[in-house]
C-alpha cells in the first residue's frame, strides 16, 4: 500500500475497519451457529436474501427510527459524553407529544410541528437533567441516565393511567388518538406493497444533514468537538465546558425525543403501554458503527433494520430463532470498537514506515508529514 | 474535615440495624401499617436483596480493579438461563454451578474486550446487555422448546435448592410477633425470619458477601487487586501483573452477577423466564455507588432498594405511604444538623422538601406503584447529586490500561 495515493490510502483504511468488524461478526455467529447445530447456509441465504418490496418499506421504517436513535447517540459522543439515556428520552417525548397531538390545540399541520416541537423539547428536558448533574455536581452522564431511565418508565406509566383512554375491545390503554389532519402521510415503493413509508423518513434526513451542518460547519459545532477532543484546549480558548456540556446533553435528548414520533405519527396516531422501548442501546451500537458521520449513521441503520426485517421468517424457513440476529448485532459493536483500533494502529505503523524510508533515502520530508497530518 | 478521617466504631453496622428496626417499630405504631416488619415482609426482603446485593458485589470486584461493568444486567441474564438449563437437566446445585458458569462467561467476553483489547468499559458493557438478551432468548428456544412446561420464553419447573427451618423456635417466635409488643415483635419477626424457610442460597449469598469483604481488604491478593483500581501504573512498577488481576476481577464480577441470576430463577421464582431480571443488575450497580464501593454499604443499599420493592408488591402503596413520613423525619433531623453546621440555605432547602411531604403524606393515602417502583433510581440520582463529595470511587475506575504504561 506504499505506492499509493496517500488519500486512496486513507479511504482504504476507512473502509477496511467496518468491513474487517461485519466479517468478524459473520463470522463468530456462524460459530455459534455451528455450535448450537442449526443449519448455518440456510440460516445466512434467508439472512442476505433480497428483500420484497413489502419488506423493504418495512426496512426503511425501521431504519428512520434506528437513525435518529443513533443520531441522538451521537450528538454526545462527538461532545465525549455517552448518552444512554435515549430510551428514557425517547419515551417521555413520544408521550407528551402523543398528549399535544391528541389534545389538538391547533389545527392540521400546526398542531403536528407543535407536537414535535414538545417532543424535542420534553427529550432535551430529560437529558438536561443528566447534562446539569454532569456539569454542575460531576455525575457520570452513564450512571444518571439508566437510572434516568427507569425513572422515565415510571412516571410515564403513571401519567398513562391519569390520561389513558381504553382502546374498544383490548386491555390495551393509550392516549386519545391523533385527529388525521395531523398525521403525517406515508408513501408507497413499487405496486404490490400496501405497506407505506413513514413520510417522517424526509424529517429524519433534515435532522442529519442539520448534524452534519451544525456540528462541521458552524463555530458552535466546533466548539463542541474541541472540547469533546480535549477540555483543557477548549478551556484555554475560552469555551465553557459546563455550558457546552449542558448544551450537549440537551441537543441529544432533542434528537432523541424524535425517535418515538415517525411511529407515532405514521402508524399508531396513539402512546399505549405496548409502545416500542429499546431503541436506545441500538442507537449506541449505530453510531460507533457510523463513525458518528450522519451518512454512516444512515448505513448503519439500514444494516440492523435489514438483519431484524430479514431475520423475522427465520422460524418458519429454517427453524432457527430469529433471535439469532441479536447476537449479530451485539458482536458488531465489539468487533466495530476492536477493529477501528486495530486498523488505526496498523495505519500509525504504515505512516511510521513511510517516513522512515523517506528519511533513509536522504529526503527530509518530517515536515511534509506534519502539513499532511494537520490537513 | 474530621469526619472523614474519623473512623466509624466497630460493629457499627449492628448498632445501625438495630436503630433502623427501632424506627420502624415507632413508624408501624405512629401509622399502623401494620405489614411494615411482619416476618413474611422480612423473608421477601431479603429473596428481593440478594439479586440485587449479589449483582452489587459483581460490581464491587470488576470497579475495585477499576473496570466499569454495566454489563451487569447482561451477566445476569446469562446467570437466569444457566439455573434454568444445568438446573433442570442436573438439580438444583448444578444450576448454581451453571448459574456462575454462564455470568463468567459474560465476564470473560467483558474482560477480553476491555483488559486485552482496551474496548471502552461502557461500549462493552452494552454490547453485552444486547448480545446476553439475543443469546438467553436463543438458546431458551433451541433447548427449552419440547420440555415438559418448557417454551421459547421459559424453563421446565426447577428444583430449588435446600432450605433451613428450625421448627420449634421458629413457633415460638411467631406466638411473640404476634403479641404486638412495640419492638420486641420487629425483632422477633426479624429471627423469625432467618429460622424459618431460609434459602441456603441467601446463606450462600451472605458468606460470600463477607468473603468479598475478607478477600479484598484483609489479603494481599486484595489489596493488589485493589491497587489495579486506584493507581495501574504504581502497581505495575511494583510488579503486579495489573492486566491479570483486572482480568481475574472482571472474571469473578460475571459469576457473582451470574449467581444474582440463578438466584431469581431459583429462589425468587420457580424457573427460568425472559426478561425475568427486569433491570436488577442496574439497580444492583446502584446499589454499589449507594454504598461508596465498599460491602457494608452495598449491603444497605441493596436493603434499602430490596425493602421498599418488597413493600410496593406487598399492598405497598400503604407501607411505602408510612415510609414518606419516616424520610420526611429524617429530613427534619438533617436540616437541624445542617443548621448546626452554619449552612443555613442547605438546611432551609431540605426543610422545604420535608414540608413537600408531609403534604404529600396528608394528602394522599396510597402511594401509587409506579412511583414505588421507581424509588431506588431516585435515591441514587440523589445520592449523587448531593453526596457525591462523600462518595470515593476508586481513582482509575473506567481507565482503559496498556500494558507498559508504566514506562
Amino acid at each position: 500500500m506504499t505506492n499509493l495515493d496517500p488519500r486512496l490510502q486513507k479511504i482504504g483504511l476507512g473502509l477496511l475497519a467496518p468491513v474487517l468488524a461485519l466479517v468478524l461478526a459473520f463470522l463468530i455467529t456462524s460459530l455459534v451457529l455451528v455450535l448450537a447445530g442449526d443449519p448455518v447456509g440456510e440460516v445466512w441465504s434467508t439472512l442476505l436474501g433480497v428483500p420484497a418490496e413489502r419488506n423493504v418499506a418495512n426496512i426503511l421504517n425501521n431504519a428512520t427510527v434506528l437513525y435518529l436513535s443513533g443520531l441522538a447517540v451521537a450528538v454526545g459522543f462527538r461532545m465525549n459524553l455517552f448518552n444512554i439515556g435515549v430510551d428514557g428520552q425517547y419515551r417521555v417525548a413520544a408521550f407528551v407529544a402523543a398528549v399535544v397531538a391528541g389534545e389538538a390545540w391547533l389545527p392540521g399541520a400546526a398542531n403536528t410541528v407543535l407536537a414535535i416541537l414538545a417532543a424535542m423539547l420534553a427529550g432535551a428536558a430529560w437529558a438536561g437533567i443528566a447534562g446539569v448533574l454532569r456539569a454542575k455536581r460531576g455525575v457520570s452522564e452513564v450512571i444518571s441516565t439508566i437510572m434516568l431511565n427507569f425513572i422515565a418508565t415510571g412516571l410515564v406509566a403513571y401519567f398513562l393511567r391519569r390520561v389513558a383512554v381504553r382502546e374498544e375491545g383490548s386491555n390495551d390503554i393509550g392516549t386519545k388518538e391523533i385527529p388525521e389532519g395531523s398525521r403525517i402521510p406515508g408513501f408507497q415503493i413499487g405496486e404490490g406493497s400496501t405497506t407505506e413509508v413513514y413520510g417522517f423518513i424526509f424529517l429524519a434526513a433534515l435532522a442529519g444533514f442539520t448534524y452534519w451542518f451544525l456540528l462541521n460547519r458552524t463555530r458552535f459545532g466546533f466548539d463542541l468537538r474541541a472540547t469533546g477532543k480535549s477540555t483543557t484546549a477548549a478551556v484555554a480558548s475560552g469555551i465553557s465546558v459546563t455550558r457546552m456540556t449542558i448544551v450537549a446533553m440537551l441537543l441529544s435528548g432533542a434528537v432523541a425525543g424524535l425517535v418515538g414520533l415517525p411511529l407515532l405519527f405514521g402508524d399508531s396516531y396513539s402512546y399505549g403501554s405496548t409502545f416500542q422501548s429499546g431503541l436506545g442501546f441500538a442507537g449506541i451500537a449505530i453510531a460507533l458503527l457510523g463513525r458518528n458521520h450522519p451518512i454512516g449513521i444512515a448505513i448503519g441503520a439500514l444494516l440492523f433494520a435489514y438483519l431484524d426485517e430479514q431475520s423475522n421468517p427465520l422460524q418458519i424457513l429454517v427453524g432457527v430463532s430469529p433471535d439469532i440476529v441479536a447476537i449479530t448485532q451485539g458482536v458488531i459493536v465489539l468487533t466495530v470498537v476492536i477493529s477501528y483500533e486495530v486498523v488505526r494502529r496498523y495505519g500509525v505503523r504504515l505512516e511510521q514506515h513511510a517516513v522512515a524510508r523517506a528519511l533513509e533515502a536522504g529526503r527530509p520530508t518530517a515536515g511534509d508529514k506534519e502539513e499532511e497530518a494537520r490537513a | 474535615m474530621s469526619a472523614v478521617t474519623r473512623r466509624l466504631p466497630r460493629l457499627w453496622w449492628l448498632g445501625a440495624a438495630v436503630l433502623v428496626l427501632l424506627a420502624i417499630s415507632v413508624l408501624r405504631v405512629v401509622t399502623g401499617a401494620e405489614d411494615l416488619a411482619s416476618s413474611g415482609t422480612v423473608r421477601a426482603t431479603l429473596i428481593a436483596l440478594v439479586p440485587i446485593m449479589l449483582a452489587g458485589l459483581g460490581g464491587l470486584w470488576s470497579e475495585r480493579a477499576g473496570v466499569v461493568n454495566i454489563g451487569l444486567e447482561g451477566m445476569m441474564v446469562l446467570g437466569t438461563y444457566g439455573a434454568g438449563y444445568f438446573g433442570y437437566h442436573y438439580g438444583a446445585w448444578a444450576g448454581v454451578a451453571g448459574a456462575l458458569l454462564m455470568g463468567a462467561i459474560g465476564g470473560l467476553i467483558h474482560a477480553t474486550a476491555t483488559v486485552v483489547f482496551g474496548v471502552d468499559h461502557i461500549i462493552s458493557g452494552v454490547a453485552i446487555n444486547i448480545i446476553a438478551v439475543g443469546a438467553v432468548q436463543y438458546l431458551a428456544s433451541l433447548t427449552f422448546v419440547g420440555l415438559p412446561g418448557g417454551g421459547q420464553t421459559q424453563s421446565p419447573k426447577l428444583d430449588n435448592v435446600g432450605s433451613i427451618t428450625i421448627g420449634p423456635l421458629s413457633d415460638a417466635l411467631g406466638e411473640v410477633e404476634d403479641q404486638n409488643i412495640f419492638f420486641v415483635s420487629e425483632l422477633a419477626a426479624v429471627a423469625r425470619a432467618m429460622v424459618t424457610n431460609l434459602s441456603l442460597l441467601v446463606v450462600l449469598a451472605f458468606v460470600l458477601l463477607f468473603v468479598t469483604y475478607w478477600v479484598l481488604w484483609r489479603t494481599s491478593f486484595g489489596l493488589r487487586l485493589r491497587s489495579t483500581g486506584e493507581s495501574p501504573s504504581a502497581a505495575e512498577s511494583l510488579g503486579v501483573a495489573v492486566l491479570r488481576y483486572k482480568f481475574v476481577a472482571v472474571l469473578i464480577s460475571g459469576a457473582l452477577a451470574g449467581l444474582a441470576g440463578g438466584f431469581l430463577a431459583m429462589v425468587a421464582s420457580s424457573n427460568y423466564r425472559d426478561g425475568q431480571t427486569g433491570g436488577r443488575g442496574y439497580i444492583g450497580l446502584a446499589a454499589m455507588i449507594f454504598g461508596n464501593w465498599r460491602p457494608g454499604g452495598l449491603l444497605a443499599g441493596s436493603g434499602l432498594f430490596g425493602y421498599t420493592q418488597t413493600l410496593g408488591l406487598r399492598q405497598g402503596g400503604t407501607s411505602v405511604h408510612a415510609l414518606l413520613l419516616a424520610v420526611a423525619v429524617l429530613a427534619i433531623g438533617l436540616a437541624g444538623y445542617q443548621l448546626w453546621r452554619k449552612q443555613v440555605r442547605l438546611a432551609v432547602g431540605i426543610l422545604v422538601a420535608a414540608a413537600a411531604l408531609i403534604t404529600v403524606y396528608a394528602a394522599i393515602d396510597v402511594v401509587p406503584g409506579d412511583f414505588v417502583n421507581i424509588t431506588p433510581y431516585v435515591v441514587t440520582l440523589l445520592v449523587l447529586a448531593f453526596a457525591s463529595q462523600r462518595l470515593r470511587m476508586p481513582a482509575a475506575d473506567g481507565q482503559v490500561y496498556r500494558r507498559g504504561s508504566a514506562g
